[in-house]
């Protein structure tokens, strides 16, 4: 985003006064011009940002004024506990970025280094917890409107993990192989800088699996939770199975035989206002109108995703900056902007949690 | 016609050079607020190109001229040349306002038309359970067309009546117009909507008032010969925009021709033979049996509640008849002079 | 007047010529990784106007076919694949990029007195966005042909085969290579002003550009998240804009317009911005009204985001929200009206010279009017339900965005093309492709206008005879404004093999840009520019042909504005 160029077509003409600082661009007359300008660019980029998700937002907004029930009934199946536990992870990454930005001021090497790896742990961490949530809907058939499957039509189908979360783990995986043999090569031919990288990103990649681990537990939890509630939960299974739907990913093999604990219906019918919602709702569902819901949680949360893994890249290559002593109280600039854009990572992501969370 | 002629082929006598008939209440005021702006605008236009010429003739640049090169500015003038547009533009908007809240509010009583828009036709459905290809109206009498599209975004226009309102699939739209002249008029589809969007047009006929009951009624009477009629229901009801009447052409669904008698195959195995019993399972119930090869079709819908018994059988016979596509007049009866084959 | 004339200063324009910008560096790579905003200019250029001759080509065709009501060499759904390439690749990859991506490039730094934007990487970036976004965008349409109109309009755009995804998705990259380069100007007239210019002594143009960039940033987005909707409505079936699965199509439409209007500001602001530059400069008078002019600028960038249901007065929304619509829509058009008025106002004791880029600007006012003007009867809700969907829309906006934009754009060239290339061209070929162009044009689309009025909807392959004579006509001027343009293309090649080299400042003109050599050097100026008012015209004055203007010491300060 920032141009501070090392580039060899200036011939240095009687403007050369960038003795002291190798980052200033030749076409700034000073460091104050550059930073001012690299400081408008990046809130102009955030601007574009948020008029970027405005448009889910807009599209949100009126899809559920148009069909309040759906949203309420759809709501219920996400995990609050996931969500607020996200919020607080992506919190904590917005402080360590901060501390960060405060460390490159004080050149704080060691310090920029550790608040980068924390923040990309938490940003993974992030990631490892929204796959636990997505493998799951998939499961269960909460999918876009086109291809949503009714859960008042749905037949029996499992607990456990989702065969989708091995697929989507598998690029996580081999960066901890990743990660792992590079920063064990290393350390042993005794190169530190790059042992510096490699290590938090190894780190960073376990953090995914942390996430994953702690989706798993809590989805757990609250299945244990509701089964106690309502006892066995009633499965909607419908007269003329509708073949098309037949195909569920949970016919592959996996066992429900006996498994008392149906986390099937995370919603029972007794959770779902009686009357008058009721029949309508299920009418609804059955003709895939609270796929809707769906499709703009996935679209919101999915589009934050993206900006969550580009924020990483952008932090990694922070990370090796930092460890080169790039930055510095004249030259923070970089780790600044970077960090702004974070900051909106995490805003965005505090709208979106009680909108599509929280709705009662 | 000559390449540079004034244009003088016209839809119809009443047309001018600007507009073409004005036959509907609505036209009086569209074309009267047209051409206001057309004289405002005329007379701005006239300033703005005198000036610009006069200056750029004044001014030039020639031996012996010097002009002046410093700024000069006149707020008196640019709040003028502010205040004086900007007061045009309301008085524009207003009318404006005025002419489309009339094209909104229908009168109390009128006469409704069902409409259904379709790649790439128009069905019109009239009170008396009448249905057509084309729209006729009566004259002096308010009619109010309910619009639906079955597919695509489409758009009815009429230019004689200065009116247009788009169908949206999904919605119900309305349009009301009352015509003051009798003819002939164009209806064409303004919305894109695909291959033959511009082949979408068919023709608004307005009536006097006897002429149109007369119409209606004929209308409503299907033709005797019960193959006509099939072909005629055929037509109407929307069967054609999806089943082809020619062999091997597939439009959404299977093709009518040369399919009655044989065994066709149906998705999950089944073979079944097509029959009375099937086509009117078919025109029920659809879903109950779907042709392998049309599992990913549109659905068809339903035409219980739509189709009378009568009906069924004559689109039976109709579609008993199409063997390689060609109907015989004989088969449509054309020889008992009653029937007439729709276009 | 009491300037002094005395000896003329040193000249700023004497040059060592091996840092001419077009040859200081040598080879295709030094041109491809260049980080000078003027070579990547000058690469927008070839590559805007590459596509303008593409979707050039596209419009002949479209017009040969439209000679007949009946079919001729195109079927139907061949005519609509055409129209929808025209379309799309005049907007995306022409109009949109035209002047604040070729010409804006160039000329942002060198009038701020800059070494070069704030940020010459991502400008590079932007470009290879703009490339990509192309080479995708072409070849998804091209592959399958796309016809669904360059306006996507659901749902037929979900239903249709053909590679909606692909071009959409062309369509988004196209749209992160117009924000960057917004982006860049913003911060750049905002950090790299040079000391000493305010921000109303700033050149019109880059009033122009700002104003421009402001709505690049703050609607391309928009667009992008709109055309990634449509791509995932296609592919997942996400139900917001396909009735099939619960969406609404009229959604799909404020979406689309949020964008698409002020897209339109896009690319009519710089085009005015030119204007205000070439009529001061060419009139050789300082420039009438530059406050109302730049405050003009900004209106317009603003109002602009509120009008955009104004595409979509037939469709279906509620009576309140078309009132309100067609209000806003109406006090859009009056900061043009003041624009129009000021220029003309700045003829008035002037001495013009009726030079190429002059003559197109004069064109540019007059079609520019007619097309303002037509605005009128599609902004009124009782006319516009006759006139929406008809010709008299195509005509309205051909007369913008043609007569408008894309003949201020030929002005800019023309004006600009001795400070980037160093050559002079033909005045008199250059007036003659000017009159070709604009008897052609108005041939094209005058007729156009009461073919609409008459009912002749628009996008018909076919249609009914009695609008024969009237496309007729359309096509033959479309003929003679194609003539006009390859003979402006070819003033311009010729003059890059045979024109007398240009002088620094050949026009007399007192913004910056006119202080460094024609072509600058590599690093933009000799020695610091002196900042000063920017239609200041006293301080010039005229050596030969070959010296062009050039300043002399003035010992008073430049007098204030004279009250009429």
């Amino acid at each position: 985003m920032t141009s501070h160029a090392h580039d060899s077509h200036d011939a240095g003409h009687g403007h050369g006064e960038h003795g002291h600082n190798p980052f200033l661009a030749h076409h700034f007359d000073d460091p104050e011009q550059q930073f001012d300008s690299g400081k408008l660019g990046i809130w102009l980029f955030l601007v574009t940002e948020v008029l970027f998700f405005s448009g889910m937002f807009c599209a949100y907004a009126l899809y559920r004024s148009l069909h309040p029930e759906v949203f309420t009934f759809a709501s219920q199946y996400l995990n609050e506990t996931l969500g607020a536990f996200n919020t607080g992870v992506l919190l904590f990454s917005s402080l360590s970025m901060a501390w960060g930005v405060r460390c490159a001021q004080l050149r704080q090497r060691t310090g920029l280094v550790i608040c980068l790896a924390i923040t990309l742990g938490c940003a993974a961490m992030f990631l490892g917890v929204k796959a636990i949530e997505y493998t799951h809907k998939w499961d269960l058939g909460l999918l876009p409107a086109g291809e949503y499957i009714s859960q008042f039509l749905q037949p029996a189908h499992h607990a456990g993990i989702s065969p989708w979360l091995y697929y989507l783990s598998a690029v996580p995986a081999l960066c901890v192989l990743g990660f792992a043999a590079w920063y064990v090569v290393a350390v042993t031919t005794g190169q530190k800088r790059t042992a510096e990288v490699a290590g938090p990103l190894l780190v960073t990649a376990l953090c995914y699996f942390l996430g994953v681990f702690v989706g798993i537990a809590f989805q757990n939890a609250e299945a244990a939770s509701k089964a106690a509630e309502h006892g066995v939960a009633e499965h909607g299974v419908a007269e003329h199975g509708v073949a098309e739907h037949a195909s569920v990913a949970h016919d592959e093999g996996h066992d429900h035989a006996g498994d008392e604990r149906d986390d099937v219906m995370l919603v029972s019918h007794s959770d779902v206002p009686v009357v008058p919602g009721a029949p309508e709702l299920a009418a609804v569902d059955q003709a895939g109108g609270a796929g809707v819901f769906f499709s703009i949680y996935y679209c919101m949360t999915g589009v934050h995703a993206v900006h969550i893994l580009g924020g990483m890249a952008v932090l990694a290559w922070l990370l090796v900056r930092a460890t080169k002593d790039h930055f510095n109280e004249e030259y923070f600039g970089p780790v600044d902007y970077v960090g702004l854009y974070w900051h909106l990572v995490d805003l965005i992501w505090i709208y979106l949690f009680p909108l599509l969370y929280l709705i009662k | 016609m000559s390449l540079f002629g004034i244009p003088l082929l016209l839809a119809d006598k009443n047309a001018t050079f600007w507009f073409p008939a004005k036959a509907s209440t609505f036209a009086e005021d569209v074309d009267s607020l047209y051409m206001y702006i057309m004289w405002i605008s005329a007379v701005f236009f006239a300033l703005i190109v005198v000036a610009m010429v006069w200056f750029a003739i004044k001014y030039r640049r020639r031996p012996g001229y010097e002009g002046d090169s410093r700024a000069l500015h006149n707020n008196a003038l640019e709040i003028i040349w502010t205040v004086i547009p900007t007061m045009i533009v309301v008085w524009i908007f207003a009318k404006g306002v005025y002419g489309y809240m009339d094209m909104m509010r229908p009168p109390a009583e009128t006469i409704d038309v069902n409409v259904t828009a379709r790649k790439w036709n128009w069905t019109f459905q009239y009170p008396n359970g009448a249905i057509s290809p084309e729209l006729h109206v009566p004259i002096n009498q308010a009619s109010r067309m309910r619009m639906r599209s079955e597919d695509a975004l489409h758009s009815l226009f009429i230019p004689a009546f200065r009116c247009k309102t788009d169908l949206v699939p999904g919605r119900v739209t309305y349009m009301w117009f009352k015509p003051i002249l009798t003819g002939e008029y164009d209806l064409f589809c303004a919305e894109y909507c695909g291959d033959e969007h511009s082949n979408m047009i068919t023709k608004v006929f307005v009536h006097e008032d006897a002429d149109y009951q007369k119409w209606l009624a004929e209308a409503a009477k299907p033709p005797e010969n019960p193959v006509a009629h099939g072909q005629w229901l055929y037509e109407r009801m929307g069967c054609k925009a999806c089943h082809s009447s020619e062999p091997d052409k597939k439009i959404v669904g299977p093709s009518f021709a040369g399919t009655y008698g044989t065994e066709q195959k149906m998705a999950g195995g089944k073979a079944v033979k097509v029959d009375e019993n099937y086509i009117r399972e078919s025109i029920l119930e659809p879903q109950k049996k779907i042709r392998e090869g049309y599992q990913n079709a549109s659905l068809m819908p339903s035409f219980q509640g739509k189709l009378k018994d009568n009906e069924i059988t004559a689109l039976t016979l109709y579609i008993e008849a199409l063997k390689d596509g060609q109907l015989t007049d004989d088969e449509l009866g054309k020889n008992d002079d009653k029937a007439v084959a729709p276009k | 007047m009491s300037a002094v004339a005395t000896e003329p200063t040193h000249s700023h324009y004497e040059s060592n010529e091996a840092d001419n910008f077009l040859i200081n560096s040598k080879g295709v790579l030094s041109w491809a990784l260049t980080l000078d905003h003027k070579r990547i200019g000058l690469m927008y250029l070839v590559g805007v106007m590459s596509a303008f001759f593409v979707a050039g080509i596209l419009a002949l065709v479209l017009r040969t076919e439209l000679m007949t009501p009946d079919q001729w060499f195109l079927t139907t759904q061949q005519y609509n694949q055409v129209f929808t390439l025209h379309g799309a690749i005049m907007v995306f990859l022409f109009i949109i990029p035209s002047v604040p991506a070729a010409l804006g490039n160039f000329l942002v730094p060198v009038m701020l007195g800059a070494k070069d934007v704030a940020f010459p990487r991502l400008n590079l970036g932007s470009f290879y966005l703009w490339v990509a976004g192309a080479i995708f965008f072409l070849s998804a349409m091209l592959y399958t042909g796309l016809d669904t109109g360059w306006t996507f309009y659901t749902p037929y755009s979900t239903q249709t085969r053909g590679p909606v995804v692909a071009a959409t998705m062309g369509v988004f990259i196209l749209g992160f290579s117009s924000i960057f380069t917004g982006l860049n100007f913003i911060v750049t007239i905002n950090t790299m002003r040079p000391p000493g210019m305010t921000w109303f002594k700033m050149p019109l143009f880059l009033w122009a550009t700002y104003a421009t960039a402001i709505i690049q940033v703050l609607a391309t987005p928009v667009l992008g998240i709109t055309v990634l909707l449509l791509a995932a409505e296609r592919v997942f079936h996400i139900g917001i804009f396909d009735p099939a699965y619960n969406g609404d199509p009229v959604v799909f439409q404020h979406f689309f317009w949020f964008y698409s209007h002020p897209a339109v500001y896009i690319m009519i602001l710089p085009a005015m911005g030119i204007i205000s530059e070439v009529m001061s400069v060419h009139c050789h008078k300082s420039i009438f009204g530059y406050r109302f002019i730049a405050y003009s600028s900004i209106a317009i960038a603003l109002f602009g985001f509120l009008v955009w249901g104004h595409h979509m007065f037939t469709s279906g929304m509620a009576e309140v929200t078309t009132i309100v619509f067609s209000a806003l829509t109406f006090t859009v058009s009056i900061p043009s009206a003041i624009k129009v008025f000021n220029w003309l106002a700045t003829m008035y004791k002037g001495t013009v010279q009726l030079t190429t880029p002059m003559c197109y600007a004069l064109s540019f006012i007059f079609l520019f009017t007619i097309g303002g003007l037509t605005g009128l009867w599609l902004g009124a809700l009782s006319t516009d339900r006759h006139l929406h969907d008809t010709y008299f829309v195509v005509a309205h906006f051909h007369y913008v965005m043609v007569g408008g934009t894309l003949v201020g754009f030929l002005s800019g060239v023309f004006h600009w093309w001795p400070k980037m290339t160093g050559k002079m061209f033909s005045e008199f070929w250059g007036i003659v492709s000017c009159w070709f162009v604009f008897v052609g044009f108005n041939l094209t689309f005058l007729p156009q206008f009461v073919m609409g009025s008459r009912g002749m909807p628009r996008r018909y392959a076919r249609y009914v005879e009695e609008f024969q004579d009237l496309h007729q006509m359309s096509t033959v001027g479309a003929y003679l404004l194609g003539l006009g343009l390859f003979v402006a293309l070819g003033v311009l090649l010729h003059s890059l093999r045979s024109g007398k080299k240009a002088p620094a400042n050949p026009w007399g003109a007192a913004t910056l840009e006119w202080q460094c050599s024609s072509p600058p050097p590599f690093y933009n100026f000799q020695s610091p520019p002196t900042v000063n008012e920017p239609y200041d015209y006293l301080p010039l004055v005229y050596r030969d042909a070959d010296r062009g203007w050039e300043y002399v010491q003035q010992t008073t300060p430049a007098p204030k504005p004279v009250h009429v």
